[in-house]
């Protein structure tokens, strides 16, 4: 091996990242605070309010932010999943564990603020529509990947199988996303995209981003202080 | 496979346990909200459905069961033959035995179920390209809980959240072509799901018996 890959894999022991993952934690925490803060005031004074939903649809602001990550959390669970079994690093089976539960809190929080959001502005707390529905398969995913790997002892194995319940969960995201579109939907569509302007006032925008770079951050520390548990409870 | 089917046979009992729960399930539900014809017809592909999901799923913790208790299990995992081409083989023999006699008797239940004449066809044909679809995924859920404790709970945890997608487009085919459009598209859907799965999950349940008994 040469110097460039050492120096490459270098935080991929444990050992090493133990340190490293405190000083991320710590400066993630005071980003998401930060992010936070200034996301919350944009989007609770700042930004004006709706023509047609008034002042509920400042919900967004979480309710958003917490289904990006949400979806995104879990592919990037599976992505260290996949690393782990492919290469055999403890460190990525870690991370990947570590990820897990935020990324079922996101899920649950955009499933709860959808219902608030939905009462005032639909008259109903639930209706079986595709987005609702593969949400809140997706919160299932993550529950089954948590009970499997709680439920087998041995770290090695819990790791691989939970591996492989991940990867068949992320090539199942999408097929289920798109069985539940064939059902006629209440749900807006997507108000960011890439490809065309958003459809929005650039202030609600920048709320919105500020909020999601805020979630983001707070799940970056969550992990990291996670998976510094993780690596303790591994070495007794 | 063979060797499967012949377990089975001989244990027939089996087969007949999954089949019953089927027809109770389905049978349930005019009990529990009441035998208005109108009602029934409108939720006899669901029911059906959903009874089929649960019948699939109760037999398969026997998937690898019996095999890995006696240690036959290993033996084909150190065997000439392909894993994947193993677990393929037992999943189409677990469809052989609980999903195969679902497809012969669901036209009783829709007539039960006071369904028309002409959707029998749809709903044979969308059980016959969904149930092979539950049974292939399903072992991926047997394989990675095999021997663990509360194993068949867990089971249900993992692998239902992965019906969902069948379950829509077979009670989708068959809603559709009550309503007198042609169900082509979700059967085709399924027909689609079928190849998928049938190309990808055996080499993920490989993978998973692997992971389960080394």
């Amino acid at each position: 091996m040469t110097a460039q890959s050492n120096r490459w894999f270098w935080f991929a022991s444990p050992q090493t990242f133990f340190p490293l993952a405190a000083t991320i934690a710590r400066a993630a925490a005071v980003l998401a605070v930060l992010f936070g803060v200034a996301g919350l005031y944009v989007g609770l004074f700042v930004a004006p309010t709706d023509a047609t939903q008034g002042e509920a649809y400042r919900i967004i602001f979480i309710h958003v932010p917490a289904a990006w990550m949400s979806m995104f959390l879990y592919v990037l669970m599976a992505f260290w999943a996949a690393i782990g079994l492919a290469m055999n690093t403890r460190l990525s089976a870690l991370m990947a564990r570590a990820l897990a539960p935020t990324g079922a809190l996101f899920t649950f929080i955009a499933l709860w603020t959808g219902s608030f959001w939905g009462k005032p502005t639909w008259g109903t707390w639930w209706v079986w529509d595709a987005r609702l529905t593969s949400e809140l398969i997706l919160l299932f995913l993550y529950f089954g990947f948590m009970a499997l790997q709680a439920s087998i002892d041995e770290p090695r194995r819990a790791d691989r199988a939970g591996a492989v319940l991940a990867l068949v969960g992320v090539v199942n995201v999408p097929i289920i996303y798109f069985s539940v579109q064939w059902w006629n939907t209440l749900h807006q569509g997507a108000s960011v995209s890439l490809t065309k302007s958003p459809s929005m006032a650039a202030t609600m925008l920048l709320g919105m981003l500020l909020m999601a770079l805020s979630f983001w951050m707070y799940s970056i520390a969550v992990a990291m202080v996670r998976v510094r548990c993780l690596i303790r409870e591994d070495h007794e | 496979m063979r060797r499967d089917l012949l377990l089975a046979w001989r244990r027939k009992s089996d087969v007949g346990t999954a089949l019953l729960f089927f027809v109770i399930v389905a049978s349930l539900f005019p009990l529990g909200i009441g035998a208005e014809p109108n009602l029934l017809r409108s939720i006899a592909p669901g029911v059906i459905w959903v009874a089929a999901l649960l019948s699939s799923m109760l037999s398969l913790a026997r998937l690898f069961a019996g095999d890995h208790a006696d240690g036959t299990l290993e033996q084909m995992l150190l065997g000439a033959a392909p894993l994947g081409v193993v677990v393929s083989a037992k999943a189409a023999a677990h469809w052989l035995v609980s999903g195969l006699p679902l497809v012969a008797i669901a036209p009783l239940i829709a007539l039960q179920y006071d369904v028309a004449t002409p959707l029998y066809g749809v709903l044979a044909l969308s059980l016959l390209l969904g149930t092979p679809v539950l049974s292939i995924i399903g072992a991926i859920g047997a394989a990675l809980t095999l021997g663990l404790r509360g194993g068949g709970v867990l089971l249900s945890l993992l692998v239902l959240p992965l019906y969902v997608p069948v379950l829509i487009l077979g009670a989708g085919a068959v809603e559709i072509a009550g309503a007198g459009l042609a169900p082509d598209g979700q059967l085709l859907l399924l027909g689609a799901l079928l190849v998928v799965a049938a190309v990808f999950a055996p080499w993920a349940s490989a993978a998973a018996l692997r992971i389960s008994l080394e």
